[in-house]
């Protein structure tokens, strides 16, 4: 009984950690090519609505997450051309593609508030689902799960176990020494920012077509930074990413129970828990790195013109 | 085909001008595409967007008042970003100020014999709020190295939770009813009106002098040039002997006083009480306007007034022609991208290469 009480928490826990996994993985490949794009939360608020948009439309979970990605990948080629191509600020772009995704989002989104669909089916698997304790945490999640999990362990095999993650990862360590060794340092940083979209895109659509499952505005809450900032505390490691992401599920289910029991505690602090858990998580690293240096590609967000 | 981007050995001043004027063009011609999507008339979309909110009195000062706060958070925020220091929580700076200042506007409430103190301490505890949250994330990253980026963003939800807190409990008006919202604040707590019966407050004019203010700073004091050498070079401010950490605390201190005087203006001025939600997404918007006036003080006059200009518009063209309020927002992101873009021919020159591949090995 008690097992399958945690059980419950653990999916939840999982299915709040979804959406930060799918767009902190992509951002992770991106910042490692040495892009840093902070329109995470305008790729995925756009994929939310463009999503639940597709989904409404054509009556398929699977088109409305392919649309969302789609969606993602529509905004971040855009900044892939300002900051890749045309070398502008990247942190000034990103706030640009986060407020045109917002305002985006509203437009497409505008027709559907307040309409409802089923969420994106579960996995079933008689016998195996309905194992006690594992089953529904294993056997019993939705597509998204299982393909965030994927996405981990394919970004991580591409960045460590692959001759073209070893170029990205030195692309965004220095892109003058590869540029001169020949390597296409843009055009690799490009699809890196591709990448990046369609997964914020996936995440937002994972958010309005599984975890709500609706569409309602500026629905993303921040999610977006706050993948952002787990791709610094996961010290630019895939499944660290992972790791802190499930953490921070964590915290925002604690915070939802606390809130539903009542603690007696303002439920504007513990809204709060979130962001100010993500300050705290910031602080910690950077104490526990002090000796150490940073960890971050050392290219990142630094404007690259190739010499000719 | 190849892209290539010479780096211009001098900035010309013509195309420093022309590239966010050609920006705005292209913005408003690709607006106009979308506005006809959704099936209105560009050309009527465009007069109310951008003629009609200055053809009455009413709208032009509306204007005003959209574009004061816009233009003293830009400014601060010029300080910042000219220094390469990315304060985008200027949002949370704003509701802080506006919290702190309002807060002594409602303990003061039915006070006798110091009204002409009440104003002048709003303004300042108001400031001094903004400033000290905007410390949070500097001290931060001079301290530990934590990304001011993140932190400074994420007080913004923080701030936002606080004020909400605040007025549905604390603040909250004893005898409003249960709404969540605090006492009208008395007229000594209120930002004069410069006419009589009209609608323009002294926050127009608190911003104008902060504008000018800024422009002093920036061009004439060695403060400024700080800022503009650490920006252009850090390695040569470095060997200046000018400080890091002691510029990145100043520049965040201007840049969340700026925006706490801004938000406790708001509520001293055009809304007179605290409520749950003071700001319309301003500190976010600044953002946009410091880049568009290129993060020179008289340049983030005339954009604040120009995206002011685009919000009133806006909401005329939400009224008039049923275009919904994103279309507006989607436009002045669209805008802040493509002046980012633009800035490309004021940088470099642009050579388009037909064939080969876009890097080559070649010093």
């Amino acid at each position: 009984m008690t097992l399958d009480i945690l059980q419950m928490v653990l999916v939840t826990v999982l299915a709040a950690a979804t959406p930060l996994i799918l767009a902190g993985i992509g951002e992770l490949l991106v910042e490692r090519s040495g892009v840093l794009n902070l329109g995470v939360e305008g790729m995925m608020i756009f994929g939310a609505a463009v999503g639940f948009a597709v989904a409404m439309q054509t009556g398929s979970t699977l088109l409305g997450a392919l649309g969302g990605a789609g969606a993602g990948l529509l905004l971040s080629a855009l900044f892939g051309i300002l900051t890749v191509g045309l070398a502008a600020n990247q942190v000034a772009s990103g706030l640009s593609l986060t407020i045109l995704g917002l305002g985006l989002s509203g437009l497409v989104g505008a027709s559907y508030v307040g309409m409802k669909r089923d969420p994106a089916p579960h996995l079933s698997i008689p016998g195996l689902t309905d194992l006690p304790g594992i089953g529904k945490l294993l056997f019993g999640q939705d597509a998204f799960v299982y393909l965030a999990v994927g996405l981990v362990a394919a970004v991580w095999w591409f960045l460590w176990r692959t001759r073209t993650g070893l170029i990205l990862r030195a692309i965004g360590d220095d892109h003058v020494a590869t540029h001169a060794l020949g390597l296409q340092v843009r055009k690799v940083r490009f699809l890196s920012v591709l990448f990046g979209g369609a997964c914020a895109g996936l995440g937002g659509a994972y958010l309005s077509l599984a975890y709500t499952p609706f569409w309602a505005p500026g629905m993303t809450a921040g999610r977006g930074w706050i993948a952002l900032a787990l791709v610094v505390f996961a010290s630019w490691k895939p499944v660290r990413v992972a790791a802190g992401a499930l953490l921070f599920g964590g915290a925002t289910v604690l915070q939802l129970h606390a809130q539903a029991a009542g603690l007696g505690l303002p439920g504007q602090l513990l809204s709060a828990v979130p962001y100010l858990a993500t300050i705290l998580a910031l602080v910690l690293l950077s104490l526990g790195q002090r000796h150490g240096g940073s960890l971050a590609p050392a290219a990142l967000g630094r404007v690259f013109t190739p010499s000719r | 085909m190849r892209l290539d981007l010479v780096p211009r050995t001098r900035r010309s001043s013509l195309l420093n001008l022309l590239s966010p004027a050609l920006a705005f063009v292209a913005a408003v011609l690709i607006g106009g595409i979308a506005v006809a999507a959704l099936g209105v008339s560009p050309v009527q979309a465009f007069v109310t967007y951008f003629v009609m909110p200055l053809s009455e009195i009413w709208s032009l000062q509306e204007i005003a008042l959209k574009a004061a706060p816009l233009a003293l958070i830009a400014t601060g925020l010029a300080f910042c970003y000219r220094a390469n220091l990315w304060n985008i929580g200027a949002e949370g700076q704003f509701v802080v100020g506006g919290l702190a200042g309002g807060w002594v506007g409602i303990a003061t409430h039915g006070a006798e014999g110091m009204a002409i103190w009440i104003l002048p301490v709003m303004l300042i505890a108001g400031t001094m709020a903004g400033a000290a949250y905007a410390l949070i994330p500097a001290v931060l990253k001079v301290r530990l190295g934590v990304s001011e980026i993140l932190t400074s963003l994420m007080l913004v939800y923080v701030a936002q939770l606080l004020l909400d807190y605040m007025v549905r409990g604390p603040l909250r008006d004893p005898a409003g009813f249960n709404f969540p919202q605090s006492v009208g604040f008395d007229p000594a707590a209120r930002l004069p009106y410069l006419m009589e019966g009209e609608t323009l407050h002294m926050g127009v004019l608190i911003a104008l002098l902060a504008v000018v203010l800024a422009t002093i700073v920036l061009s004439r004091t060695l403060f400024g040039f700080e800022v503009r050498l650490v920006g252009a070079s850090p390695r040569a401010a470095r060997f200046a002997g000018f400080s890091d950490a002691r510029l990145t605390l100043a520049a965040f201190a201007i840049s969340g006083g700026a925006a706490g005087l801004a938000g406790i203006a708001e509520v001293a001025g055009r809304i007179g009480q605290l409520q749950p939600e003071i700001s319309p997404g301003y500190g976010f918007t600044a953002i946009i306007v410091t880049f568009l006036g290129r993060l020179s003080p008289p340049g983030i006059l005339l954009a604040a007034i120009v995206i002011a200009l685009t919000t009133i518009g806006g909401e005329g063209a939400q009224i008039d022609l049923r275009l919904p309020l994103d279309l507006t927002r989607a436009f002045q992101g669209l805008l802040l991208g493509l002046v980012l873009g633009a800035d490309v021919i004021a940088r470099y020159h642009v050579r388009i290469v037909p064939g080969g591949p876009s890097s080559r090995a070649v010093p």
